[in-house]
């Protein structure tokens, strides 16, 4: 078994209803959903999070997506335009999830090194003029 | 628009819905890639997020001509001799908390692009409980907020609109009296993009599985590019011509099943991996997502590849609707303001902590009431907070983000005059103030609660007007 950091076996994306924010998480991989479902309890979810969030975590599970969907009360301080918070609809708790790290088995994590981060010497294209 | 009006299906087994707009501030030039990029039959475009109502009722207060999304009406003019020649009917909430105004607008619009006499434009009301609040509270409608259980009573006098989230069943209306343009105010955003297939393919409303299949579609389809490549985190980099991103397109078949695709030639990409993180995309518990037509169950979906950009979507069930419209009510809930300052190299984070404890002392000493004062270092925790640590020393920047929320209006007046100060009285090297003092804000917040649809529905009115 080896820690990897979450972000290597999934990707996210999160959201706002009032003061609740809702964090779905992808597994790049369906072979890999059974161990999303077994490492990334409510419990552990919420212990990650810390004093980021007030209220519960709720977890429900969608595996015909290979997705799970975190529901996180009390996130997003009031939430909408009570919330003196940069991100105050919760739109980048998606990477803040990714930071877990979880316990995997060797082979998965050799497989999903580098998964989920930009290749080494990437840059941007540039941007494509119009010659007309 | 001949051909493309008047009641039920013309036997079509597949129509294409092309999503526009995912709310008011959207890509401009979007709608008009849709209606000119390929063959389209529907466009839909969502303009209403929770806290636009009240700014529009704002804006009525002030204009009783306006309270509608006014973009909506320049684009109307620019797309319909298109939308005309290529029978594409237009659903859209602009309307506001005036969709009478925005549909009279939109009949100007017309007839200034030269299209009179060859459509018509629907107008769905009804939406609007905000003159209604007191005879409804009378008749023992209580409008508990969802959350806190408080009754609607104890905040009254502050609410700036309440609008019922209504369902798919006057859109529908309208486009079986011919409608080839529909004004909505606020409805479920799904239901643009569904009532379509209800009218084209004659889906009963009591076909629970039917009308969860188009509420996916909607749901994919709502947040524009959001389904195609946009603001998609798997391989990001990969994603290619995001500067001409192609909108989603539904391509809705008679049983239900659909495929999300794009015009061909667009940038963008619409692949498993988008389409998921769309459909997980503010959602709660995926068994049971309530709407004013139907109770759907994400957990459901089932999505096949079905070539280069092309994702089907098959095998979405429901449940009966339940007896209750969900209300957004909106009401003034004090000020707020949002202060920065930038600090530099070295231990800049330091820097601006210090700075952050001398504005505290400030404020108190001052006597100012706030319910909350908030600190952020932006460059550092204001996206992931406690979760990144402590920074170093050597960090190159940090931005010192201060925010202040308070019932007491003049408290955050003399907080704006605080930051500024900080320059020549705080720590050092502290730049970025030349944007002037912040702008205090009105809060307005956000009350969720159900309504008998019985309490709404004779109020819901569909009418049509020539162009």
């Amino acid at each position: 078994m080896r820690s990897v950091q979450l972000v290597h076996l999934a990707h996210a994306r999160s959201g706002d209803k009032g003061d609740t924010a809702n964090v779905g998480v992808i597994a790049y991989e369906p072979e890999h959903y059974d161990l999303l479902v077994e490492r990334l309890t409510p419990e552990r979810v919420k212990r990650h999070f810390g004093t980021m969030i007030e209220g519960d975590v709720e977890r429900y599970e969608l595996p015909n997506l290979h997705a799970l969907n975190f529901v996180l009360h009390g996130a997003l301080d009031g939430g909408g335009t009570v919330s003196l918070m940069s991100d105050a609809q919760g739109k980048v708790l998606s990477t803040a999830i990714l930071r877990m790290e979880i316990e995997v088995p060797d082979e998965v994590a050799e497989a999903v090194e580098g998964r989920g981060r930009v290749p080494a010497g990437w840059t941007p294209p540039s941007p494509r003029v119009h010659d007309g | 628009m001949s051909g493309s009006g008047g009641a039920g299906s013309g036997g079509r087994d597949v129509i294409r819905v092309a999503g526009a707009q995912g709310f008011w501030g959207d890509d401009l030039e979007a709608p008009v890639r849709q209606v000119e990029g390929g063959p389209i039959d529907y466009l839909m475009l969502d303009y209403l997020a929770e806290v636009t109502m009240s700014v529009l009722r704002k804006l009525k207060a002030r204009d009783p001509s306006a309270g509608y999304a006014r973009d909506f009406v320049p684009l109307m003019e620019r797309i319909f001799p298109a939308c005309v020649e290529r029978g594409v009917r237009v659903l859209a909430n602009a309307g506001g908390v005036n969709p009478l105004g925005c549909a009279e607008a939109v009949v100007e619009a017309g007839q200034a692009a030269g299209v009179a006499g060859e459509a018509r434009v629907g107008l769905v009301t009804g939406d609007d409980l905000t003159e209604r609040l007191e005879e409804l509270i009378a008749n023992g409608h209580t409008l508990t907020h969802m959350e806190t259980g408080r009754p609607l009573s104890d905040i009254l006098d502050d609410v700036r609109s309440a609008n019922v989230y209504l369902g798919a069943g006057p859109i529908v209306r309208a486009l079986s009296l011919g409608a080839d343009v529909v004004v909505t105010g606020r409805c479920a955003d799904a239901a643009l993009t569904y009532a379509p297939m209800i009218h084209e393919f004659g889906w009963s409303l009591d076909d629970a599985d039917l009308v969860a299949s188009g509420v996916v579609a909607g749901h994919i389809n709502e947040c524009g590019a959001q389904s195609t490549g946009g603001n998609c985190l798997a391989n990001w980099w990969e994603i290619p011509d995001l500067a001409v991103v192609g909108f989603p397109i539904i391509e809705a078949r008679p049983d239900g099943s659909f495929v999300v695709t794009k015009h061909p030639n667009s940038g963008g990409r619409v692949s498993r991996a988008s389409v998921t993180e769309q459909i997980v995309y503010e959602i709660g518990d995926p068994a049971s997502y309530v709407t004013p037509d139907v109770v759907a169950d994400f957990t459901t979906v089932q999505l096949t590849d079905e070539g280069r950009d092309r994702v089907g979507v098959h095998g979405v069930t429901g449940r009966a609707p339940t007896e209750l419209y969900k209300v957004s009510v909106a009401y003034s809930a004090g000020w707020k303001a949002v202060g920065t300052l930038t600090y530099a190299w070295p231990d800049a984070a330091l820097k601006a902590r210090a700075a952050d404890v001398v504005l505290r002392e400030r404020l108190d000493r001052l006597g100012l009431a706030f319910d909350e004062i908030r600190t952020e270092l932006v460059g550092w925790d204001s996206t992931h907070g406690p979760l990144v640590g402590e920074p170093s020393g050597e960090v190159p920047e940090v931005q010192l983000r201060v925010g202040v929320r308070s019932s007491d209006r003049a408290s955050v007046e003399r907080f704006t005059r605080e930051i500024s100060p900080l320059v020549l009285t705080g720590p050092p090297t502290v730049t970025a103030y030349g944007g002037g003092r912040p702008r205090v804000q009105e809060i307005m917040a956000f009350w969720p609660a159900l309504v008998r649809k019985d309490a709404v529905d004779p109020h819901v009115a569909v009418e049509v007007r020539e162009v």
